[in-house]
């Protein structure tokens, strides 16, 4: 067992952090206050080889081990958790199922312009209708002979509208329930497919979400992503990915809220005393940074066991839980160790108490993460 | 065309704190970094290899064994090799002891076309090593250079002056001595993170770059730091406030005036 970072590891992580203090700081409460997405940056990222990380050279990837490719999501979320989920979504949920499932025509087709960032990716699961209950996708794909015909729609779709590439699920077969559903590559432009409502988010505002429609879309024949009917295992496998993503972001917004809570305590001063003097203050943060360290020690473990090629469903989904779980915890303790100044803009405890929440809901709520868990132990 | 950039590991001084009995600087915890004008030597040379992708860069430094994580980060931003002047003869060099190591190191190296330096690091603050170096191989050399650019061999520069610039031409080989307005470093890319901690980075002792003994180290130092100590803290400083510009300047000069300084 090695609980040190490899030499490329610290240098990813060195790197990361640089870029973020220098890149992303200083614009993370404007993209929130405006809900705009980064498109300079995130064209940054992916020229440093940071939008293709754990995917092999051969494809245009990084060559990264998922523990790197962790820590960036980390290191970004710290200072601003809509890079990390930017990072996070088109790595896991659209690079990594075209990587996993595609045919090499495919790969060779979308892979190079993904992996170097050229080009945006995107995941469609999600319907008004099918949340948790990803079976009920009413979008359907009708095979049209030279085509396929998609019809139907897509909610809370991050990228929705700005990625160029997504990975679409959609009924195949109404009457085999999940394995009636498929996976599909569609890219933007392709005639009847257009975004609709963008949301209005609580946080994440730089990352956008949107509502994906499909009016008689008409999608190339080979742009069937993996067998037809497996389709729920992409979007599955897909999220076990997704989840350590997520989870990389929770710990960055603890870990960055933490970190700005220390600095805060160190200076502000009552009763004659800055507030890190105050024991009952100091033990809770005690606590929290055992939480944030713990959670950590999930996260690292679930990644070195997909790095290994192990199975990692579980440990995913208790590293997400653990992550989440902190992240909301220590955000709201952030917020209230700083006081009133914790809930006006000016400090970002504020930003990132919202941009937690959203970590313990999606790719699978904390419940479902909990019904993963327990799955696994009464099985 | 061949660039060396002569690089230096260095405390990251926004973290060092300095022995208020000892005088000397507390290390013990605090990161080492790339001294930061190096790293605008290092990013001028990158982009003449951005243009030119058969230019060959070598970084080399003079320092203990663990200043090889520094230069695996050149070689992770783009630098082609990296060349580390490590022995126990060469430690506690002076900036001209130093020189002597580095002028060795390059001459073993071979052809080059341009060195590049930091104009000085944020350590010593000295800026000397640069232009020895220059001396030493017998080289023109430009200090300050805030502004590069290069057509058919010939190199113009503009020279950073207190109260303006100077353009200079110079042809190659020559040594230029990099400032932070020169450039904006790049970051290092995850492509070349993988490329440079697997990288064999060359280690050369005082016996490989065949340097004078004598002219090396601490005890062939003809200078020596006498006392290292933190200035003592100027008094708080005074705003004048007024609602007019005349208002001020009669409060600051009454405020002279009580003090007998006009």
């Amino acid at each position: 067992m090695d609980f040190n970072l490899t030499r490329e590891q610290q240098m990813i992580k060195k790197m990361i952090k640089e870029f973020a203090a220098a890149e992303v700081a200083p614009i993370a409460e404007y993209l929130d206050a405006e809900a705009e997405f980064p498109k300079e940056t995130v064209a940054k990222l992916g020229e440093l080889g940071v939008m293709g990380m754990p995917f092999p050279e051969e494809y245009g990837g990084a060559g990264a081990d998922y523990i790197a490719y962790i820590m960036a999501v980390e290191e970004l979320s710290k200072v601003c958790a809509s890079h990390g989920v930017i990072v996070q979504t088109h790595n896991a949920l659209c690079c990594w199922p075209i990587f996993t499932y595609g045919t090499e025509e495919q790969k060779r087709k979308y892979l190079p312009d993904l992996l170097s960032g050229k080009k945006l990716g995107a995941f469609g699961l999600t319907e008004p209708n099918a949340g948790t209950d990803a079976a009920m996708q009413q979008t359907k794909a009708e095979d049209k002979g030279d085509h396929w015909l998609i019809n139907g729609s897509k909610i809370f779709i991050s990228g929705g509208g700005i990625a160029e590439v997504y990975v679409i699920m959609a009924m195949t077969d109404k009457s085999k329930g999940t394995k009636g559903i498929s996976a599909f590559i569609v890219e933007k432009g392709m005639p009847g497919f257009s975004r609709g409502k963008k949301e209005n988010k609580m946080g994440i505002r730089g990352s956008i979400a949107a509502e994906l429609v499909f009016e008689d879309c008409i999608v190339p024949k080979e742009n069937l992503l993996g067998e037809l009917g497996k389709g729920f295992k992409v979007a599955m496998t897909s999220l076990d990915v997704g989840r350590l993503g997520i989870a990389a972001q929770a710990l960055g917004i603890a870990q960055g809220a933490f970190d700005q809570t220390v600095a805060y305590m160190k200076q502000r001063k009552q009763f004659g005393k800055t507030l890190d003097k105050f024991q009952a203050l100091a033990f809770e943060m005690a606590d929290m940074k055992t939480r944030i360290d713990s959670s950590r020690l999930l996260l690292y473990y679930a990644c070195n066991r997909r790095q290994k090629g192990l199975p990692s469903t579980v440990e995913a989904a208790q590293a997400k839980l653990a992550c989440s779980e902190t992240a909301m915890y220590v955000t709201t303790k952030a917020v209230q160790f700083h006081g009133g100044y914790g809930y006006i803009k000016d400090y970002p405890v504020e930003r990132m108490m919202r941009d937690a929440k959203i970590t313990e809901i999606y790719e699978g709520t904390s419940e479902v993460m909990k019904m993963v868990i327990s799955g696994d132990i009464f099985k | 065309m061949k660039i060396i950039v002569c690089v230096k590991q260095v405390p990251d001084t926004n973290e060092v704190k300095i022995d208020p009995v000892k005088g000397t600087l507390i290390r013990e915890g605090v990161p080492s970094i790339l001294n930061h004008d190096d790293a605008n030597a290092l990013e001028e040379a990158l982009k003449i290899k951005d243009e030119n992708p058969d230019t060959h860069i070598t970084v080399i430094t003079m320092g203990p064994p663990q200043a090889k994580e520094m230069l695996q980060e050149c070689i992770a931003m783009g630098a082609d090799d990296a060349v580390l002047l490590s022995d126990r003869a060469l430690g506690g060099s002076d900036t001209w002891a130093t020189s002597n190591a580095l002028a060795a190191g390059i001459r073993k190296l071979g052809e080059y076309d341009i060195i590049f330096t930091g104009r000085q690091a944020i350590d010593g603050d000295t800026a000397q090593v640069g232009p020895q170096l220059a001396e030493k191989l017998k080289l023109p050399q430009v200090t300050y250079v805030r502004e590069f650019a290069m057509d058919e061999g010939m190199i113009t520069v503009k020279r950073a002056l207190e109260n303006g610039y100077e353009v200079l031409k110079l042809k190659t080989p020559c040594v230029l001595t990099a400032i932070k307005e020169l450039n904006c470093p790049r970051y290092m890319s995850v492509r070349g993170i993988y490329k440079a901690a697997k990288f064999d980075i060359k280690v050369w002792n005082a016996a490989d770059i065949g340097v004078d003994l004598a002219k090396v180290g601490l005890d062939a130092s003809p200078t020596n730091v006498y006392k290292s100590f933190t200035p003592a803290k100027k008094g708080k400083g005074v705003i004048v406030e007024g609602d007019t510009a005349k208002e001020i300047a009669d409060g600051f000069i009454s405020d002279l005036k009580k003090k007998h300084i006009i």
